[in-house]
């Protein structure tokens, strides 16, 4: 992991070495990052194997999700995490069950890192009333309120903004509660991106920005598209101390969120992490990837996050090949038994179609107080 | 065009504007302008509701470009009275994730023209996050945003868009034309639990009228008959709601008698007073500052003949602003907008 200094003034240094811009050399560029070792920073091996069991899920969840793509059982946009689980069980697990989490719109890999029920998020993609948006949201906004996941948003950075305002909703609380922001680097050459981490950083909101940099804005490549290709350097323009970790190693991502929840949590305001990762799928279903070599996805597949991790766990002892085997069993029934579940699942009521547009009773969560009739106030003439 | 009539510190009685809906003895009643009664629903439930603050350019230190929050900064201090960046998208998304985490945002964005910069955030979010969450999270805020040409402030700052948020379910859009309806439909707006464009015409902010002592909200979604009258029904709301009243008084000197229509809210919208108008009147005059093209107009004007087609004895007339962007110079400018004149003659055209 590459890592700023932060000087205690807000100015951040960049001691990052400059990494190669082109996605092939950026595949080595990142095996060098060099890894921390410092007392606390790694996840327990036990975790390690939670979150091997968890990144497996989400790889196979989204295999069957493209299958049941390619069946019509799911419709619209369908955006696949495979090549960046390691980025959602390295980060989200480290959350506290309060946190809120805004994302982009390819929020599987998020919402079950979350712990969202596979069967109620395979049900959404399918449209059904089970889903976890009964099925009015669909595979791009999966929400689920109780575990504070609010929300996949399908217009580039406009979900940055209110990351903030959950911020300012948490820094109001003042227990440390904060907002992790997941974007792509896609999203760091819109307006709101600029805004949001200039008010973050001026209001010392505690939000993290977490920034999956999958090298391209769809089909377009980072280079095309960005005039840095050092996204983390975005946030010393604001004061906010950045970091880049290695996406494709779930260690290097815990370690990595636990420096930035180390910052927010302290008060200290926003914080920037950049996790340098690769999809191994189109952008979506419906992709041809024209505007990438299969050379440089077959390279990037070396790095397979599962693979690695699976790799680890069996090579230090800590789990044998027939566990892990075991545990590629349990999390097929676990996918198999969440499609079921879609297909079963009943479609909305059609008179779902009108409802759920306004909120029909008062802010009930607010204690509402008696008023003063307007004959008391005294400031009524004030701006006369 | 009659600015004068609009900018003049005595308008039409209050005491008739909400006669038909809230009928209050002048004893029990105080005088304020439009511009303190939105002051005083804000500083009432800043002072009840703790998740209430505001946010917006200019509304601390500075007391507000139109001066309506003129105090509160020293009132209610920093932190819920707050001054933002020029940063329209950010004010109002970190609004919506400020009232997704249980507080109660009162944005101002000054003028409606620079909440073009926010439409991703009023548009594409917090008119969708209720459906697209399955009803799970809800958006409880309150944009504020000036509308209106007629200061001389030429294209960029003149415009009457309201119109454009009338069109987005998950919005509701409220325009109040008399201190009586700002401070009810305020209380309203802050005590709902859904996103409001409150819509204020920079016109009509010195307009003075009776408020009632006792405590009352206004709801979204109920027209008012501002004046009775058998012979032609006149539908408008903010500035032309004004203009309506007084083309009536003139159409009354040739015995004319004029219905007088307020609709307060373009979404939801409350048709049915403009329909039994119709029935009765069987003619209607439908007038906004807004461009003609596309305008609030049309949709009034679908809508009469979709439902009370068979009682119409003359088209649905239209008066609108020229379709064009609002010119600098004064002259230039009040033919760019609607007058009292113009709605006269469309009356007369369709008597």
């Amino acid at each position: 992991m590459t890592t700023i200094a932060h000087n205690g003034n807000g100015v951040v240094n960049a001691m990052a070495p400059t990494i190669p811009v082109s996605p092939t050399s950026m595949v080595n560029a990142v095996t060098a990052l060099q890894h921390s070792t410092a007392v606390g920073s790694q996840p327990s091996d036990s975790q390690l194997v939670e979150f091997f069991h968890q990144m497996q899920l989400i790889r196979r969840f989204e295999e069957r999700a493209a299958e049941q793509y390619t069946r019509r059982r799911i419709g619209g946009f369908l955006h696949l995490y495979v090549g960046e689980e390691a980025v959602a069980a390295g980060t989200i697990n480290r959350l506290r069950s309060d946190d809120y989490i805004v994302t982009h719109y390819r929020d599987h890999g998020h919402a079950l890192a979350r712990g969202l029920d596979p069967h109620a998020v395979m049900a959404e993609l399918f449209g059904r009333a089970t889903g976890v948006s009964r099925g009015k949201g669909g595979s791009m906004h999966l929400y689920d309120a109780a575990r504070h996941f609010l929300g996949g948003y399908a217009i580039v950075a406009g979900h940055l903004p209110i990351a903030c305002g959950l911020g300012m909703a948490c820094q109001a609380e003042g227990n440390g509660r904060l907002c992790l922001c997941i974007f792509g680097d896609g999203a760091v050459n819109e307006g709101e991106f600029h805004e949001a981490l200039n008010l973050a950083s001026l209001w010392k909101l505690p939000v993290v920005f977490l920034c999956e940099n999958n090298l391209y804005g769809m089909g377009t490549a980072l280079a095309a598209a960005s005039a840095t290709s050092e996204l983390y350097k975005f946030a010393e323009a604001y004061h906010i101390p950045g970091a880049r970790c290695d996406g494709m190693d779930v260690k290097d991502c815990y370690r990595g969120m636990g420096d930035a929840l180390e910052h927010v949590r302290s008060g200290a305001g926003p914080y920037f992490l950049e996790a340098m990762t690769y999809r191994f799928r189109g952008h979506s279903m419906a992709d041809p990837e024209l505007y990438r070599s299969k050379e440089e996805v077959a390279q990037w597949r070396k790095k397979d996050p599962i693979v690695t991790l699976r790799e680890d766990l069996i090579g230090r002892g800590v789990i044998s090949e027939q566990h892990a085997q075991q545990i590629e069993r349990q999390v097929e029934d676990e996918v198999e038994s969440a499609v079921e579940f879609a297909e079963q699942s009943p479609n909305p009521d059609p008179r779902e179609l009108f409802t759920d547009i306004y909120a029909e009773s008062s802010r009930s969560h607010v204690a509402r107080h008696s008023r003063s009739a307007v004959g008391e106030t005294t400031h009524a003439e004030a701006n006369a | 065009m009659t600015m004068n009539l609009l900018t003049r510190e005595e308008v039409e009685p209050a005491g008739a504007d909400v006669a038909a809906d809230a009928a209050f003895a002048p004893a029990d009643a105080i005088e304020m302008t439009v511009r303190d009664a939105i002051a005083l629903a804000l500083r009432e439930e800043l002072t009840a509701d703790e998740h209430v603050f505001l946010m917006g350019e200019d509304i601390g230190a500075y007391g507000g470009s139109y001066v309506v929050t003129k105090g509160f900064f020293d009132e209610f201090g920093e932190a819920r009275v707050r001054d933002t960046p020029i940063a329209e998208s950010v004010i109002v998304g970190s609004a919506i994730g400020a009232a997704m985490g249980g507080l109660k945002p009162i944005v101002e964005l000054m003028t409606i023209n620079f909440s073009l910069l926010a439409i991703d955030q009023i548009v594409n979010h917090a008119a969708k996050i209720l459906y697209m969450s399955g009803g799970q999270v809800n958006v409880p805020i309150v944009l504020r945003m000036v509308t209106g040409g007629g200061s001389q402030l030429g294209a960029q700052h003149s415009q009457n868009l309201e119109a454009w948020y009338a069109r987005v379910p998950g919005l509701k859009v409220v325009c109040p034309a008399t201190p009586y309806d700002a401070l009810g439909m305020m209380r309203n707006a802050i005590q709902e639990a859904n996103p409001y464009i409150f819509v204020e015409h920079s016109l009509l902010y010195r307009n003075k009228g009776l408020v009632p002592k006792a405590y009352y909200t206004v709801p979204a979604g109920k027209s008012v008959v501002r004046r009775r009258g058998k012979d032609v029904t006149l539908v408008g709301y903010l500035r032309s709601a004004h203009l309506n009243l007084e083309a009536a008084d003139i159409l009354a000197k040739d015995g004319i008698e004029a219905e007088v229509i307020d609709l307060r809210s373009l979404r939801p919208l409350d048709l049915e007073p403009v329909i039994a108008s119709v029935q009765q009147t069987n003619r209607v005059v439908v007038s906004e500052d807004a461009w003609l093209t596309g305008g609030f107009s049309s949709e009034i004007s679908c809508q009469v003949q979709e439902r009370a087609f068979d009682y119409l004895d003359a088209p649905v007339q239209r008066v609108n602003g020229a379709d064009v962007p609002a010119p600098y110079s004064r002259e230039l400018e009040e033919l760019a907008y609607p007058s009292t004149e113009d709605i006269v003659r469309a009356a007369r055209a369709v008597l």
